[in-house]
């Protein structure tokens, strides 16, 4: 099955909830939409949307909440089919 | 004729070699903070190297260019594409009118810069093109770009392919030595303290910006006293002093912020060590999780590093025929 694989264009700190108390985003397993905002990386106190980059089933991420990521460092896998 | 911005990255601003003199009124130098990057950047299109250019942290911008001109990017290692091409860094590369620069992923270091020829043409606050976004003036209208902005452009002449040579560029590592004098007000640090700040690997946090660089690491201890009137109660806290660009201070003892360019010019924290000049600019390409040592040297070593970085410079004037 093709797949797409969404990587951080930022380093910072992965988050996969808008805020501590509010759900993920999406959970693995989820239909997305290329559009669809997948987690946050945050640096120098700014917030920016990691996005899907293309329709299809989000079955894994590759990173877990809040850790440390690097710019092109692989985030989570879509199949798309 | 104006470089239009299509996306701005995050935090891009303009900048130029900053407006040194305002800090006794809070004002702080500002400017890039890889100065060298922004000089090399300029001398490569054929301009002043104190022309405004574009400085993007962590994310680069995309860019239209409406007329025939010469850009050049230096600083961090992120791929420049022209039209989707990928284009040399460290190069005056020709674009002609409608042709857009957009970038790859950063790859190592933090921050780009973008000269055009002719430089960025805002107009000048208290003397310097540079941004100073909390002060809301400078650069830009005073703010960080944006989408849909058009930034005027002078007029210049360079020569296409104007490289910098291979062992004059600067590489990028994710563990650097930083080299600082101590003081003030490291005798207020206890000798574990101490030892521990100058021993011990520091990782560079997501707060990494043109105000302040803040590390994670082990707690420091610090000589308990009776804090004089005007002092905060934490032994951390000194009666208000001037903060020097390139102090550290360690609020609580956890966390290492050293000040940058854009940094407040005083306030009640002790500042333990000032990290040297001539290293400044190796602090502002450093991206989070960078590991950070710092590294005692003397003043007479330090005013021995800057002596060096000029004459590093020299050699680039004189590599790119300046």
């Amino acid at each position: 099955m093709p797949e797409h694989v969404v990587k951080s264009p930022l380093p910072g700190v992965f988050y996969r909830r808008p805020s501590p108390d509010d759900p993920v985003f999406v959970e693995e397993g989820a239909e997305v939409t290329a559009e669809q905002t997948i987690g946050l990386v945050e640096v120098m106190k700014q917030f920016a949307e990691v996005k899907a980059g293309a329709a299809g089933t989000l079955s894994s991420f590759a990173v877990e909440n809040e850790s440390t990521v690097g710019p092109g460092d692989d985030i989570a896998t879509i199949e798309t089919s | 004729m104006p470089v239009e911005i299509i996306e701005p990255g995050l935090g891009s601003s303009i900048q130029d070699l900053g407006r040194p003199g305002y800090y006794n009124v809070g004002i702080p130098p500002g400017g890039a903070l890889d100065l060298a990057s922004a000089r090399i950047a300029n001398l490569l299109v054929g301009n002043d190297e104190g022309a405004a250019v574009i400085e993007s942290p962590y994310m680069g911008p995309k860019l239209r260019f409406t007329e025939d001109t010469l850009v050049a990017v230096t600083g961090a290692t992120m791929e420049p594409r022209l039209n989707g091409e990928t284009v040399p860094q460290w190069e005056a590369v020709p674009v002609t009118a409608g042709d857009e620069l957009s970038f790859g992923f950063l790859e190592a270091g933090a921050r780009i810069y973008i000269a055009v020829a002719g430089g960025f043409d805002v107009p000048e606050a208290l003397g310097s093109r540079s941004t100073y976004p909390i002060g809301r003036f400078g650069g830009f209208q005073g703010r960080p770009l944006a989408a849909g902005d058009a930034v005027p452009v002078g007029s210049g002449s360079g020569t296409p392919g104007t490289s910098v040579p291979e062992h004059l560029r600067p590489s990028w590592t994710r563990e650097v030595d930083v080299r600082v004098v101590l003081g003030l007000y490291d005798y207020r640090l206890a000798p574990a303290g101490l030892s521990a700040f100058l021993d011990e690997s520091w990782t560079l946090t997501p707060v990494a910006d043109r105000m302040g660089f803040r590390y994670t690491g082990p707690t420091l201890e610090w000589i308990e006293r009776e804090q004089p009137f005007g002092a905060g109660s934490d032994p951390s806290n000194i009666v208000d002093a001037g903060y020097p660009v390139g102090s550290i201070q360690v609020p609580g003892g956890v966390e290492p912020i050293i000040l940058h360019r854009d940094a407040v010019s005083g306030g009640g924290y002790a500042m333990v060590a000032t990290v040297i000049s001539a290293d400044m600019d190796l602090v502002g390409q450093c991206s989070p999780g960078a590991t950070t040592r710092f590294r005692a040297v003397s003043l007479d070593n330090a005013l021995a590093a800057r002596h060096e970085y000029r004459s590093r410079l020299q050699e680039l004037r004189s590599a790119l025929g300046a």
